[in-house]
C-alpha cells in the first residue's frame, strides 16, 4: 500500500485470488471499492451500517460486514466475494431449497454460509443461528435457507421441533 | 460512504502511535485510534463524528496478545469479541461479549473498541468490573498500569492520545460460578434491555449492569444490599431498585417501569443460579 | 413436458447466487453525477430559510434543488405532495432539499452544509387525533387539489378519504343481536423494508429522450407520471427496471424518480443516480400505513353473524399517496370472509405528521382484518362458542354477497370452510386451545381467515409476447416485475405448457424497458399470474395459430386437423406425420427454396372485464375479479412469569386455485407468513418528540431474523378461477393478512387478556396484563 497524502492511498487488494491495484480514499468503505472500483457488485449495500448482512464477505476466511470496513485496513488480507466462488455447495443448495426470492440478502447469506463452513464444518443449531442472525432476509421465511445450510453441513432435516 | 476524507496511519508500536495522535491533534486533526472500526465507520457515514485521522492500531503487536503471564489472563485490546468467545479462557467474558451486536459484526468488533467506544452499553466491560482486572494504558510517559474499577467511571477515563493496549485478568477469577443474562425488547439481536452479570467469589456476589442506566456500572453499594441475608430476597431486590446510581433508561427499547420488573426478574435468577432455591 | 404443477428452477436463480444478478444500484455508469437528500429533522415545520452558500462552495457540487425550483405538486390520487418540500414540512425525513455532485461523497459532504431553519409547528399524532375538531390541518388547501374522482377528500378536515359501506338495515341487525360486542385496535405505522432500498437514476439525451432507471413495481406508472407532471410526450420517455431487491408494495410509490428527473434536467441533462441511505428509505420513501379502529359485532344465539358497524382511520401520514385507495380496498373487503347481511362501514383516510404511506403486502386487508378478527373472538367469547367454529359457521359461500354486494360463485369466492376445516386438523385444534405444560410456560392457539380482492384500476391489463428463435427455442417478453416472487418464471410455464415444449426452451429476461416490453399494469395486487398469465396463454394461442396455418398448407390439411405438443406440429389422427417448430418459426422452406409463412410473433393481451367504481353513498360495485382466501392459525410459548413468548407454529391453508409451480407457491406463503408475524410482533415505528422517528435503523426498528422464525406449515385447498390461466389464483399477499390477528389471538388466549394493539412486544403484555405496575 502506497501512501500518499494519507487520505488516498494506492493499495493492492487480494480479491478472488487476484491482487487488484487501485486508489482509495482512506475514508472509503471496503464494500464501495468491491462495487465501484473492481465491479464486483455481487456485495449488497443494504444498510450500510453493519445491520443487514448483505455486504458480507470473507477476510481471511471469516464472514466480515464489508460497509463497516475500510479498504485501506483490508490491505495485506485475502477477501471472497460471492464472484469468487464457482458453483460451491452453497450456491447449489440455495438453488434447490428455494432459499431466495429477491436474491437481495443472498451473496451475504452465502457468504456467511461459506465461512461457517469452512469453520464449523459441524456446527449444531446454536451455532448456525449464532451465525445466520447477522443476516436480515426480507422475503423467505429463513426455514428455506435453513434447510440450504442443513444441506451444505450434510446435516438431516429434524423432525419436526 | 463517508462524507468527509480523513487521513490514515498505522503504527507498529503504541510509542508510535501515540506520538502521531500527539502531532496530529497539534495540527487540528482530531484524531481517533481504530481498533474493530465498526464505530467509527458508521458514526463517520452519518457524520456523528468528524475526524481529520484515524490511528489504526492493528499492527500493535502488544494490543493483539491473548495469552496468560504468570498470574494473568492477558488480552490485546484489538483481540476480537468472537475470538474471545471462541476461547474459554474467561467463560463469563466469552459468554457476556459474546452477545454484542451479532456474530459477524463481532468478527470485526474488538474488545478495546466496545469498552472505550461511544455507544453506552459495552457489555464486555462487565466481566472486567467484577473481576477487577487491571487496563495498561500507553500515553506520553509510557505505560500506566491501573484497576479498572478507578479508571472506568461512567466511560473508561482517559486523557487525549492515551490508548488502551491490554487488559489483565487475575487467573483466580476467570473460572468462578458466573451468571450473564442479556434481556432483550423482543428480538436476538439487539441493545440490551438489560444485561447481568454476576461473579460469586467467596459466597459474596458481585453484580455488574448494562442497558439498566445511561452507562455500564458495578455498585459497591448494591452489592452491599445484595449479600445482606439479614434482609429476603424480595427486600434485597427492593432495596436495589432504590440506590440505583442514576435514573432508568426510558427509551425505545423499554420504559423505566418495565426495565425495573425486567431486573427484579433476573435479580432472583441471578439468585437461584448462584444460590439455589431461597431457603 | 408438462409445465404446471411442478417446481421449476427460477430462471433468476443462477445469476442470483452467483452475484451477477444486477439490481438498479449494481449498473454504474462512467459520467454519471450522483444526488443527495437534504431531508427534515422535524414532523412539522415552517421552513424560515435555506442557505446552500456554504455547500455550493464545495468543490465538485453541481446543483442544489430547493422546492422554490419546483412548484409542482405530485400524487396519483390526490396530487398533494411537493417534490421538494416548500414553505413547510409535514413529516420527518421529508426532502427538502437535493445536492447533485461528482460524487456520492462529495455530495454527502454539500448536503451536510446545507443549513434549513425551521419553526416547528403543532403535530398530529395519530389518525384519531386527525379526525378530532379544531385539530390543527395538515393540509390546509385540501380543496384545491387535482384529484380524481374516485376519492372522497373532506376540506376544512385531515381526512383524505372516505368510503362508506352500508348494506342491509343495521336495524334489523342490532335487533337480531342476542350478542354484541365493541372492539377498539390500533398500531402505528410500520415499514416495508425491502433489502433494496429504492434507487434511481434519470438522464436526459439531447433530442429529448429521458431515460429513468429504477427499483419500482410500475416502472408503466412511472412513464405515464412523468408525463402528465412534466408534459412529456410518453414516447420520449424509457423506464428501465433491472430485478428488484423486494418490494411488498413499497416500490408502487413513484418520489425518487421526480427528484432524479428535476435533477438531471437542471444539470442539462447528465445522468443523475440518487440512491436511499437506510434511514431514508425507512421514512423518507413511504412506509406501510397504521390504523385505529372501532369494531362493533352482534350475533344471534345460534353464533350467526346479523350486524357489523365498523369505523377504520388509517394513518395515511403526510400525503396520499396509495393510502387512499388502501381505505377504500379494506372498505370493500371489512368484514373479512364471513357472511354479514347488514352492514354499516366508514373507513377514512387520515393525514397526520407521520411518514406518508404507500401500498403494502395485504393492500389494506392485513389492518381491517386484525380489528374485525380481534371482535370476532371476542363475540365468539362471550357467546360462548368455539372460535374456530363460530368462523366455520358464519364463512362466506357461493351465493352469498360481499360488502359491496357482489354476488359470489365457487370461481369467485372459493372454499372457506375447507380452508378452515384444514387449519383446525393441521394446528391440532382438538388439542386445546390453551395447555399449562408448567405453572409459568402457558402454550396457546389462535386462528384468523382472510380474503382479498385487488381493487386495482377497473381497466387493469396486462401484454405480452413470445418471440421464437430458429431453433425453436422462445424468449418471452412481458411486464410484469421480477420483485422476488418468480412470476416471470411462473410465466414461463404457462407459456410452455400451452405452446407443448419444454419450459427450459423458454427464456425470459428479468430487466423491464417500457418503450419495448407490453406494458403490465402494475406489478401489484397479486395480479401478476392472473392477468399476465391471460396475456401469455393468448400470445401463446396466437403463435400456436401462425405455426398451425403454415404446417396446415405443408400437410394440405385443415387448421383442426392438427395439434401442437412435445415441440412438434402433427396430424392429430397421424402424429409420426410432424414438423419441428424450428421448421415452422421462420416459415417453412420447401426444398426448392419456396418459403411459406414468416417470423412467428405470439402476441397476447387482456384487461380485467365487469369490474365497477364504487357507488359513494353505499360502495355498491366490484372492486375485483375475484377473492383468494384462506384461514391462518398460531401457536405461542408464553411465559407467564417474564411475559416473553415464542411462536412455535404457523399454519395457512390457501385455496390457491391450480398450483402452477408447488415450491415458488409455499415460498411466498411462507415468505408473507413470516413478514405478517415480523410486524405483528416487532414491527412499528417509534416516534419522539415532533413525531420525529426514533428508529430509523435495523439497530432500532427490528425483523424477524433467522431461528426466531416458528415452525411453518403451508397446504393449499384448490378450487380453481374459471377466469384464469389453468385456473391459478393470486397468491402474493394473502398469506400476511391473517397472522397479526392469529398472533393477537394466540397471545391474547395466552395470557388471558385483550391484546388490540400492535406490535406484541412483551412489555405491551405486561403493560396490558398488569397495568404497567413492576
Amino acid at each position: 500500500m502506497t501512501d500518499q497524502s494519507h487520505t488516498r492511498f494506492s493499495v493492492a487488494l487480494n480479491v478472488n485470488g487476484v491482487k487488484r491495484k487501485t486508489e482509495v480514499r482512506s475514508a472509503d468503505i471496503l464494500l464501495d471499492v468491491l462495487r465501484n472500483n473492481f465491479g464486483l457488485t455481487g456485495a449488497k449495500p443494504g444498510c450500510l451500517n453493519g445491520d443487514c448482512g448483505s455486504c458480507t464477505v470473507l477476510v481471511n476466511g471469516w464472514p466480515i460486514k464489508s460497509c463497516m470496513m475500510l479498504a485501506v485496513a483490508a490491505s495485506n488480507t485475502n477477501i471472497v466475494t460471492v464472484e469468487g466462488l464457482k458453483g460451491s455447495a452453497t450456491q447449489r443448495a440455495f438453488i434447490e431449497k428455494n432459499a431466495f426470492q429477491c436474491g437481495y440478502c443472498t451473496p451475504g447469506f452465502i457468504m456467511n454460509i461459506e465461512g461457517l463452513s469452512a469453520i464449523h464444518p459441524d456446527a449444531d443449531d446454536s451455532i448456525i443461528e449464532e451465525w445466520l442472525q447477522s443476516n436480515i432476509c426480507r422475503c423467505t421465511s429463513y426455514e428455506e435457507i435453513k434447510a440450504a445450510v442443513y444441506k451444505v453441513l450434510g446435516k438431516k432435516p429434524e423432525a419436526g421441533r | 460512504m463517508i462524507g468527509f476524507d480523513f487521513e490514515y496511519y498505522r503504527p507498529a508500536t503504541s510509542n508510535e502511535a501515540v506520538k502521531l495522535y500527539e502531532s496530529l491533534q497539534a495540527q487540528g486533526k482530531r484524531p481517533v485510534y481504530y481498533a474493530g472500526g465498526t464505530e467509527i465507520v458508521t458514526f463517520a457515514r452519518l457524520n456523528q463524528i468528524e475526524t481529520g485521522a484515524v490511528i489504526d492500531i492493528n499492527s500493535i503487536r502488544e494490543c493483539r496478545v491473548y495469552q496468560f503471564n504468570t498470574s494473568e489472563l492477558v488480552i490485546g485490546a484489538t483481540v476480537t469479541l468472537t475470538h474471545l468467545a471462541e476461547t474459554s479462557a474467561f467463560p463469563l467474558l466469552s459468554v457476556t461479549g459474546g452477545r454484542v451486536a451479532d456474530h459477524t459484526a463481532r468478527n470485526q468488533i474488538t474488545i478495546g473498541g466496545n469498552i472505550c467506544g461511544e455507544i453506552n452499553y459495552k457489555e464486555a466491560l462487565l466481566p472486567f468490573l467484577l473481576a477487577e482486572s487491571n487496563v495498561i494504558i500507553a500515553g506520553n510517559n509510557g505505560y500506566q498500569d491501573k484497576p479498572i474499577m478507578e479508571a472506568f467511571n461512567k466511560r473508561l477515563q482517559l486523557e487525549p492520545g492515551e490508548c488502551l493496549v491490554q487488559i489483565l485478568t487475575d487467573r483466580k477469577y476467570l473460572n468462578l460460578p458466573y451468571f450473564s443474562v442479556k434481556k432483550r425488547k423482543i428480538d436476538v439481536i439487539d441493545y440490551p434491555l438489560l444485561t447481568l452479570t454476576a461473579l460469586k467469589i467467596d459466597n459474596t456476589i458481585r453484580v455488574a449492569f448494562s442497558g439498566l442506566c445511561g452507562y455500564p456500572f458495578r455498585s459497591r453499594e448494591i452489592e452491599t444490599i445484595l449479600n445482606n441475608h439479614e434482609l429476603s430476597r424480595e427486600e434485597r431486590i427492593e432495596q436495589t431498585v432504590l440506590h440505583l446510581p442514576a435514573p432508568v433508561l426510558d427509551d425505545w427499547i423499554g420504559s423505566a417501569e418495565y426495565r425495573l420488573f425486567v431486573l427484579k426478574n433476573t435479580l432472583e435468577d441471578m439468585y437461584l443460579a448462584l444460590e439455589g432455591e431461597s431457603l | 413436458m408438462e409445465s404446471i404443477g411442478r417446481s421449476v428452477i427460477r430462471k433468476d436463480a443462477v445469476a442470483k447466487v452467483t452475484g451477477a444478478a444486477k439490481y438498479t444500484a449494481d449498473l454504474k455508469t462512467v459520467g454519471s453525477l450522483y444526488a443527495k437528500l437534504v431531508t427534515s429533522p422535524y414532523g412539522h415545520a415552517r421552513i424560515l430559510s435555506i442557505d446552500t452558500s456554504a455547500a455550493e462552495k464545495v468543490n465538485g457540487v453541481h446543483k442544489i434543488l430547493t422546492g422554490k425550483d419546483t412548484n409542482i405538486l405530485t400524487g396519483e390520487e390526490i396530487k398533494d405532495r411537493p417534490i421538494l418540500a416548500t414553505d413547510r414540512v409535514r413529516y420527518h425525513g421529508e426532502p427538502v432539499a437535493v445536492v447533485i455532485a461528482d460524487t456520492l461523497a462529495i455530495a454527502k459532504q454539500a448536503a451536510n452544509l446545507v443549513n434549513v431553519s425551521y419553526s416547528p409547528l403543532p403535530v398530529i399524532r395519530s389518525p384519531k387525533e386527525a379526525y378530532q375538531q379544531g385539530v390543527p390541518l395538515v393540509h390546509e388547501h385540501l380543496g384545491d387539489y387535482e384529484k380524481i374522482a374516485e376519492v372522497f377528500p373532506k376540506p376544512g378536515t385531515n381526512i383524505c378519504n372516505h368510503t362508506k359501506i352500508r348494506k342491509g338495515s343495521m336495524e334489523i341487525g342490532w335487533a337480531k343481536s342476542t350478542v354484541v360486542v365493541e372492539t377498539e385496535v390500533s398500531f402505528p405505522p410500520s415499514d416495508h423494508c425491502a433489502m433494496e432500498t429504492r434507487s434511481v437514476s434519470a438522464e436526459i439525451l439531447p433530442n429529448g429522450q429521458v431515460i429513468i432507471h429504477s427499483s419500482s413495481q410500475v416502472p408503466f406508472t412511472i412513464k405515464k407520471m412523468l408525463s402528465s407532471i412534466f408534459g412529456l410526450n410518453q414516447g420520449k420517455i424509457t423506464v428501465h427496471t433491472p430485478l428488484v431487491g423486494g418490494a411488498y408494495g413499497g416500490k408502487s410509490a413513484i418520489q425518487l424518480e421526480f427528484i432524479a428527473y428535476l435533477a438531471s434536467s437542471a444539470i442539462g441533462g447528465q445522468k443523475v443516480q440518487l440512491i436511499n441511505s437506510r434511514e431514508e428509505d425507512f421514512i423518507t420513501s413511504p412506509v406501510h400505513l397504521g390504523l385505529d379502529a372501532k369494531v362493533k359485532l352482534g350475533c344471534d344465539a345460534e353464533g350467526y353473524l346479523q350486524a357489523a358497524e365498523i369505523t377504520l382511520l388509517f394513518d395515511g401520514g403526510a400525503y396520499s399517496d396509495k393510502a387512499v385507495d388502501m381505505s377504500r380496498a379494506a372498505a370493500t373487503d371489512c368484514t373479512g370472509p364471513y357472511q354479514v347481511e347488514n352492514l354499516w362501514c366508514d373507513s377514512f383516510c387520515m393525514y397526520t405528521n407521520h411518514p406518508y404511506a404507500t401500498s403494502f403486502r395485504g393492500f389494506g386487508h392485513p389492518e381491517s382484518t386484525f380489528a374485525v378478527e380481534r371482535a370476532i373472538e371476542r363475540l365468539a367469547e362471550k357467546l360462548g362458542m368455539d372460535p374456530i367454529e363460530f368462523r366455520w359457521k358464519n364463512a362466506i359461500r357461493p351465493g352469498q354477497t360481499t360488502p359491496t354486494q357482489v354476488i359470489l360463485n365457487e370461481s369467485r369466492i372459493g372454499n372457506v370452510r375447507r380452508c378452515i376445516e384444514r387449519v383446525r386438523e393441521l394446528i391440532n385444534w382438538e388439542e386445546g386451545r390453551r395447555i399449562e405444560i408448567t405453572p409459568e410456560r402457558i402454550r396457546a392457539k389462535g386462528v384468523s381467515c382472510f380474503w382479498k380482492n385487488s381493487n386495482i384500476d377497473t381497466n387493469a391489463g396486462s401484454g405480452a409476447i413470445l418471440k421464437f428463435n430458429e431453433d425453436g427455442t422462445v424468449h418471452l417478453n412481458c411486464g410484469v416485475i421480477e420483485i422476488g416472487t418468480g412470476s416471470r418464471t411462473v410465466l414461463a410455464q404457462i407459456a410452455a405448457q400451452k405452446l407443448g415444449i419444454d419450459v427450459d426452451q423458454i427464456y425470459v429476461e428479468m430487466d423491464i424497458d417500457t418503450s419495448s416490453t407490453p406494458e403490465h399494469y402494475k406489478t401489484v395486487a397479486s395480479r401478476g399470474l392472473w392477468m399476465a398469465g391471460r396475456a401469455v396463454l393468448a400470445a401463446a394461442e396466437d403463435a400456436i395459430g401462425q405455426l398451425l396455418n403454415v404446417a396446415a398448407q405443408v400437410f394440405r390439411v385443415s387448421l383442426d386437423d392438427l395439434d401442437i405438443g412435445k415441440g412438434f406440429v402433427f396430424l392429430k389422427d397421424n402424429p409420426a406425420r410432424k414438423l419441428a417448430l424450428k421448421e415452422l418459426v421462420y416459415g417453412y422452406v420447401y426444398p426448392n427454396g419456396n418459403a411459406i409463412g414468416s417470423q412467428v410473433i405470439g402476441r397476447g393481451s387482456y384487461t380485467l372485464r365487469g369490474m365497477t367504481f364504487l357507488d359513494p353513498k353505499t360502495g355498491k360495485g366490484v372492486p375485483g375479479p375475484d377473492w383468494t382466501v384462506g384461514a391462518q392459525a398460531v401457536e405461542v410459548e408464553w411465559n407467564k412469569r417474564d411475559y416473553t413468548y415464542k411462536i412455535l407454529r404457523a399454519v395457512t391453508v390457501i385455496d390457491a386455485g391450480t398450483i402452477i409451480n408447488p415450491k415458488l407457491a409455499q415460498g411466498q406463503v411462507k415468505g408473507a407468513m413470516h413478514m405478517g408475524l415480523s410486524f405483528a410482533s416487532r414491527e412499528g415505528f417509534i416516534f419522539g418528540p415532533n413525531e420525529v422517528v426514533e428508529t430509523t435503523q435495523f439497530r432500532t426498528y427490528k425483523v424477524l431474523r433467522y431461528g426466531e422464525n416458528p415452525d411453518y406449515t403451508v397446504d393449499f385447498v384448490v378450487t380453481p378461477s374459471r377466469e384464469t390461466a389453468y385456473g391459478l389464483r393470486g397468491i402474493g399477499e394473502h398469506a400476511l393478512i391473517g397472522m397479526p390477528a392469529a398472533l393477537a389471538n394466540s397471545l391474547s388466549t395466552a395470557a388471558e387478556v385483550h391484546l388490540n394493539r400492535l406490535p406484541l412486544t412483551p412489555e405491551l403484555i405486561w403493560r396490558m396484563k398488569t397495568g404497567g405496575v413492576r
